[in-house]
């Protein structure tokens, strides 16, 4: 989900780039120097599970899993989407530089918010109300980048509601089947790991 | 699942012998007018420049014409969204909904822009090897631990990918199909979690290998960063371009 370089406004694109600069200030100063090849190995992990084209019906969605990675990065989440969509920008040439902000800030601020505020569900020991963590986590984190991609497009200006609309709508599905995904890997890495979850959320 | 090398990258042209931080600063020059321009001819400049210059990197055509079609599903998604939400002169009617003059001219800015931007990325950014642009963030005053964490990222995309292929294929060896049905979301949401187990303890043993060869929390950069007059001249012509597209937009 991402808006490419040259349709937003300037006042969308400073206050995009205000918030993800904060975001990324707080997500380095947290982050210690021996966390940085931990941070950076499951970040590649993220990069590459973004690439995975999970089957919808008689088409395809990518999975975007920002629900998750707020949940084992916390506040590095920030960082790491930053890192994600330069290496994005070199490797396919999405996105652009004036867009950077709003689309690290679009991606990784529900993420943390919803990994923080989901923080007891998700690190329950009981297989259900991690699920049920994980699923919300999951599918409300994109549900509301989504939101924040249709605010971003309508702050620029009403000619764009119609595309914003199209693009919450779109979004919808894909809410369901990342929160499906999140809840299992959630409820899986709670089982086989759980210090994957509980570094970055205690 | 997409290749993640950077066929881009390598090059003798013109473009590549460029320093990275100049292309860099050079790319900032250029996509803010982009990015602001609200004129047709100040974006048609935009795109005329950032074309010569992707002619000057002399990348692969093919290869860039599969992205450039990639990046325009998002201005055909403009194209037939936003003239039905601007206000104007209706072109044609499409139920209640109007499809105007105006908001077909705002698509096309938007396009122009859009695809000079993508051209301006493609010459600048993707003629810098990944480890170079590392390098050349941390010069140009970025944050340390960003740069860290972008170099160390890149570096175990390749293998994470190719575990990930391997747990595929054994998923696959096993009869898996992906269909649209739960056991598949579960299927795959296990193979990530694997994915991520291996990970987390993939990254404890490269941390403890770079702790034994006497890593103290800096990353000494290899590439050889030198700015020349050639640089010099880039960053005085991409002046000389923004400034253009800015007096060009002024005026129309």
């Amino acid at each position: 989900m991402h808006i490419s370089e040259g349709v937003l406004s300037a006042p969308v694109l400073l206050a995009g780039a205000a918030v993800a600069a904060a975001g990324v200030a707080i997500g380095l100063k947290r982050l210690q120097h021996e966390r940085i090849p931990q941070t950076a190995i499951l970040s590649s992990a993220f990069f590459v599970a973004s690439l995975i084209h999970v089957p919808v019906g008689f088409t395809s969605a990518h999975l975007i899993l920002n629900g998750l990675l707020g949940a084992v990065l916390g506040w590095a989440a920030f960082p790491a989407i930053l890192v994600a969509l330069l290496l994005q920008a070199v490797l396919f040439q999405f996105g652009g530089l004036t867009v950077l902000g709003v689309n690290t800030a679009t991606m990784a601020l529900p993420a943390v918010a919803c990994a923080w505020a989901l923080r007891p569900l998700l690190l329950s020991q009981r297989n259900g109300r991690a699920a049920l963590g994980g699923f919300l986590c999951g599918s409300l984190s994109v549900f509301l980048s989504g939101i924040l991609v249709a605010a971003a497009l309508i702050g620029t200006g009403e000619a764009f509601q119609q595309a914003a609309l199209a693009i919450f709508l779109a979004n919808l599905p894909v809410t369901v089947i990342e929160g499906l995904v999140t809840a299992a890997t959630v409820v899986f890495l709670q089982r086989v790991k759980p210090e994957i979850l509980s570094s970055a959320l205690t | 699942m997409p290749g993640l090398d950077t066929p881009l990258s390598q090059g003798r042209s013109l473009v590549h012998r460029l320093d990275p931080r100049a292309r860099l600063l050079g790319l900032v020059l250029f996509s803010l007018p982009v990015a602001l321009a609200g004129s047709l001819r100040a974006a048609l400049l935009g795109l005329v420049l950032a074309a010569l210059l992707l002619a000057l990197a002399r990348p692969p055509a093919g290869l860039v014409l599969r992205r450039l079609a990639a990046v325009n599903l998002f201005t055909a998604f403009l194209w037939v969204f936003v003239p039905l939400s601007a206000p104007g002169q209706a072109l044609f009617h499409l139920g209640p909904l109007a499809y105007t003059r105006e908001g077909a001219a705002l698509a096309l800015l938007l396009t122009l822009k859009t695809n000079a931007a993508f051209l301006a990325v493609t010459a600048l950014v993707a003629s810098i090897a990944p480890p170079e642009l590392g390098c050349a963030l941390q010069a140009l005053g970025l944050p340390e631990k960003l740069c860290h964490l972008l170099l160390m990222t890149h570096r175990y995309l390749f293998v994470i990918q190719r575990e990930y292929l391997r747990l595929l294929t054994s998923a696959r060896a096993r009869g898996f199909a992906p269909r649209t049905n739960g056991h598949t979301y579960r299927t795959y949401a296990w193979l990530l979690g694997m994915l991520l187990v291996k990970s987390w303890d993939r990254a404890e043993r490269v941390h403890q290998a770079m702790l034994c060869r006497g890593f103290k929390g800096k990353f000494y950069c290899l590439a050889d960063l030198r700015y020349q007059t050639a640089d010099a001249l880039f960053l005085g012509a991409a002046l000389l371009a923004s400034a253009a597209m800015i007096l060009v937009g002024r005026a129309a």
